[in-house]
């Protein structure tokens, strides 16, 4: 493919970057409205608990102060993203502590505060089950009885014969790995506004998914579509995260602006915010695998349980990409994998930035480590005999085929930067440096003192990972882009694709202005309003480029086209020739510089061309078989390979992470400045997870409320991140672009976990590797739910 | 109860509740909403403004307290339509994503810059360290810094 481009693969400036750092750019909380009430949650302190009643009397007499329960919702009070299991407000009972029973509505917020406390419910508390592993007990309590069961979904896949692969093994390893609940942690919490209108309302949000959050707004006001529309607001942060919460927190709003028929703000401090809004899965996984001598794997058996909490969400789809990706990239013969997501009380799992991927990763990343230190060999050796080739056949049994199949290009590149197979000799353990602990004798004796010299010790880890791009077998996967161009030159274009804070419109700008030969300056993209596009699916999947690039190139391809004969008309040249835009001006091969693009614009109104188009874009065709796991699950996929290099205080636990080095095959790089964000920001958040986040909790209710407790990585928690990008070919998007935003989280713990394990000579199984499992060889909790000195 | 201070390079006098926090005062009375309000208790820093040259919450700070401070926030930091250095390096290094932290991050390093004109990475990262990032990973947003450090001093 043809990697020279005008704009695509430069630095572009984001199109909302001037709003941002003047403090223009509005936010949903930074919106106000005339006679603007404010919604308080009234929530009670259990973690399932059937509500007897509610008791408003102390309040019911309170001038202009409104009471919203369940009653008020007119249409559906159970929504949800893919199962309807998740009441607007809980009337009958709460199954997680971040329930709301009812809302209460008025002027004055610091009032509403003081009134919620009078609200009464009468409540019954229930058994708990707060332990995955007992959900699907035959004598288990039941979550949500109308489905009989706790089991939410379970993705079976079988490929060959696992028994044959495990007898032509020389040896089999079995090992068990956990990981833990964590925060999405955008810094900007949950905020939306409902504001009446004639026959219907309009929404303004910190709204991850528009045309979602409309369906379920819908759902609960029983309006119809076309009545309810939806506005991004500039969105701060999401991850994935501001989505199922966000669709109910709207329709909360929508039902109580209806019944007060006032503009309607919900506005979350961190600790609802947290105590709310849904996590990462945490999940257990059992590897069974076996290899020859020569290192080949034959078999690999996988078992893994996924806490869903307390509502279905997004739970078979993480989980679906979980089936198709536990294998990590390597080509096995016999493959038998079980994922399940069970119900629980604890605080309900969805979508998260990796989505799935980054529990799995840690699994068998880890596991392949072990394979090669038990034979003697490099982790890049290993990953070299097993690693995909073009023409390889997946776990699901799909051949990969029309990309470049960049796994082993991205290994060895990564392996190359960073010298990484001698040190990684240099720094290898035979045992354990680090003490054993016995809990009954907490005193050191003499002997286990670390001699100073030796309290720093070095360590160097890769991982790799292949990521399906986009929704796979999920769904339908189709955009829609709408291009127009004015007179003046100036293109206006919109998608149905929402800007998540990524740099979505700047990349889908540049794919309009390459395209169309034009600067990216005479580009606007216009808002994101539910009632003026077609929907484009969510943003999600880490497809908002590969998808949003096709059709917007569709769209400028269908106008350019429309010039292209203007041109040829106008200035009179042979149907042969062929005509370039370029930065602005317009060329022909025969006779060189014709004109500027403007005049171009100009002449085709003037002729009364037809300027507007609508682009559109489909993914290819995916098969998959729910029985056996058998399918092209994803048309297309993505490579990356990320090095850790580490430094451990084997006293007191604390890993100083000196460089990760992130090779990436995103297909191709349309804005530089924001893909290289992206790595910087995906490797940040990935070393959180796994070194430090945690969210923890006592019979479902969270301890980590606010960021006093839940840590996430600052400026100074890594010295430093180099990335680097090997474009590979793809036929799909446009382009070639394909994704980058989740593949950069995906890797980094895993990476970080072998790194440690190289340093220490010992290895974990549990994230978060923090400073108690490090040196204690587990995690340690406070006893109570206080805080700090409370 | 009434107070007087300078705001932006401008003297204002206004009415306030001494019960009221600082950004309050600014988001809600003043309707200066490039302010944030991340987590109320000091510890993401997207809060952040300058008072009497110095970096603080104004999530932890009465609105009363400034009564004759020097307050400066986002809104104030460019002159006559110019972006200050530090804007123009935010955009140009793309230290930029959602932009939630980024007035914070910019007062930090504002903070930063009226102290040290000269200040190394580590320096930097200190200045920084109470403003929490979740997009970027920080790398851009301290070149950004270190690159208007230089253009400042000229």
């Amino acid at each position: 493919m043809n990697k020279e481009f005008s704009v695509i693969g430069k630095s572009v400036i984001r199109e909302d970057a001037f709003d941002k750092v003047t403090g223009k750019a509005k936010f949903a909380d930074d919106y106000k409205f005339d006679e603007m009430l404010y919604a308080k949650m009234i929530r009670i302190k259990a973690t399932h608990a059937k509500i007897n009643s509610i008791d408003f009397s102390e309040i019911e007499n309170q001038k202009d102060i409104y009471v919203i329960t369940a009653n008020d919702v007119k249409g559906k009070n159970l929504v949800g993203l893919i199962k309807h299991d998740q009441p607007i407000f809980c009337n009958e009972k709460v199954v997680t502590p971040g329930d709301v029973i009812a809302m209460i509505v008025g002027e004055d917020e610091d009032k509403l505060e003081h009134l919620a406390k009078k609200v009464k419910v009468n409540f019954t508390p229930l058994p708990t089950l707060t332990d995955p592993t007992k959900a699907l007990d035959p004598d288990s309590v039941l979550i949500h009885p109308e489905e009989k069961s706790n089991l939410i979904i379970h993705h079976p896949l079988r490929k060959g014969d696992i028994e044959k692969g495990f007898s032509e093994s020389d040896e089999i390893l079995e090992q068990t790995y956990t990981t833990q609940l964590i925060e999405h942690a955008y810094i900007e919490p949950e905020s939306v506004i409902a504001i009446p209108k004639e026959d219907g309302i309009k929404i303004i949000g910190s709204i991850q998914n528009p045309f979602t959050t409309r369906r379920i707004v819908s759902l609960a006001t029983d309006l119809p579509l076309e009545k309810i529309e939806v506005i991004q607001a500039q969105l701060g942060g999401s991850f994935g995260g501001k989505d199922d919460t966000m669709c109910i927190l709207s329709a909360r709003a929508a039902v109580a602006s209806l019944k007060t028929n006032k503009p309607i703000k919900i506005k979350y401090t961190r600790e609802e915010s947290i105590l709310e809004s849904y996590k990462r899965h945490p999940y257990i996984l059992n590897y069974k695998v076996g290899y020859t001598k020569d290192g080949k794997i034959k078999a690999m058996k996988i078992d893994i349980l996924a806490d869903g909490g307390a509502y279905c969400s997004m739970s078979p789809f993480v989980t679906w990409r979980t089936v198709v990706q536990a294998t990590g990239p390597y080509e096995i013969e016999n493959v038998h994998t079980d994922v399940r997501a069970v119900y629980t009380n604890n605080p309900y799992t969805g979508a998260m930035r990796g989505f799935g991927s980054p529990q799995p990763i840690f699994a068998q990343e880890s596991l392949m480590d072990e394979i090669a230190i038990r034979l003697g060999i490099t982790p890049d050796e290993i990953r070299r005999i097993n690693g995909y080739k073009n023409g390889s056949v997946t776990a699901t049994g799909q051949k990969l085929q029309n990309h470049d199949v960049n796994i082993l290009t991205v290994l060895n590149k990564a392996v190359a930067l960073t010298n990484f197979s001698n040190k990684w000799k240099e720094y290898k353990k035979e045992k354990s440096v680090l003490n054993e602990y016995e809990f009954e004798k907490p005193i050191l004796k003499k002997n286990k003192f670390i001699d100073p010299k030796k309290l720093y010790q070095k360590g160097i880890g890769l991982a790799v990972s292949f990521r399906g791009c986009s929704l796979g077998a999920e769904g339908l996967d189709e955009t829609y882009c709408y291009m127009s161009i004015e007179k003046n030159g100036l293109v206006k274009m919109l998608t149905g694709l929402a800007e998540n804070g990524q740099g979505l419109r700047t990349t889908l700008i540049i794919t309009a202005a390459e395209t169309l030969g034009i600067i990216p300056d005479k580009i606007q993209f216009l808002e994101t309003n539910t009632s003026l596009i077609k929907d484009s699916g969510p943003t999600v999947a880490s497809r908002g480029t590969i998808m949003g690039t096709g059709s917007v190139k569709n769209a400028a391809e269908i106008l350019k086209e429309r010039l292209i004969k203007i041109v040829k008309k106008g200035f009179h040249l042979d149907d042969n020739d062929v005509i370039d835009f370029r930065e602005n001006l317009v060329f022909s091969r025969k006779k060189g510089l014709l004109t500027n693009f403007d005049f171009v614009c100009q002449l085709a109104l003037e002729q009364k061309e037809n300027l507007t188009a609508i682009g559109y874009y489909k993914s290819p065709e995916v098969h998959w078989n729910e029985h056996n796991g058998q399918g092209d699950a994803y048309f297309t996929y993505v490579y990356g390979c990320q090095v850790a290099e580490v430094t451990v205080n084997i006293g007191t636990g604390e890993v100083f992470l000196n460089k990760i080095t992130a090779v990436h095959d995103p297909g191709t790089v349309i804005n530089r400045l924001g893909a290289l964000g992206q790595i910087f920001g995906g490797v940040t958040q990935g070393a959180g997870y796994g070194i430090f986040e945690e969210i923890t909790h006592e019979d479902g209710m969270i301890r980590e409320l606010n960021f006093d407790q839940y840590l996430i990585p600052t400026a100074k928690d890594i010295d430093e991140i180099k990335p680097y990008f090997v474009e590979g070919n793809d036929i799909y998007g446009g382009y070639g672009a394909k994704s980058l935003g989740e593949p950069t989280l995906e890797l980094t713990a895993a990476a970080i976990a072998n790194a440690i394990r190289n340093a220490t000579g010992k290895r974990f199984f549990n994230l978060p590797i923090n400073l108690e499992e490090l040196v204690l060889g587990k995690k340690i909790r406070p006893q109570n739910l206080n805080r700090g000195s409370l | 109860m009434k107070i007087k201070f300078y705001l932006n390079k401008k003297e204002i006098e206004i009415e306030v509740d001494p019960t009221i926090r600082l950004i309050d005062l600014l988001r809600e009375k003043l309707n200066l909403t490039g302010t944030k309000e991340g987590c109320s208790i000091g510890e993401c820093g997207a809060c952040t403004v300058i008072v009497d040259g110095k970096a603080i919450n104004s999530c932890l700070m009465l609105a009363y307290q400034v009564d004759g401070c020097n307050v400066i926030t986002i809104e104030g930091i460019s002159e006559d339509g110019k972006l200050h250095p530090l804007q123009e390096n935010f955009l140009k290094t793309g230290a930029i994503q959602c932009g939630f932290c980024t007035p914070g991050m910019i007062m930090s390093a504002y903070a930063l810059l009226l102290e040290n004109p000269n200040p190394t990475e580590e320096e930097i990262k200190d200045a920084i360290a109470g403003n929490l990032c979740r997009c970027t990973g920080y790398k851009q947003i301290i070149d950004a810094i270190e690159v208007s450090a230089k253009e400042l001093k000229g």
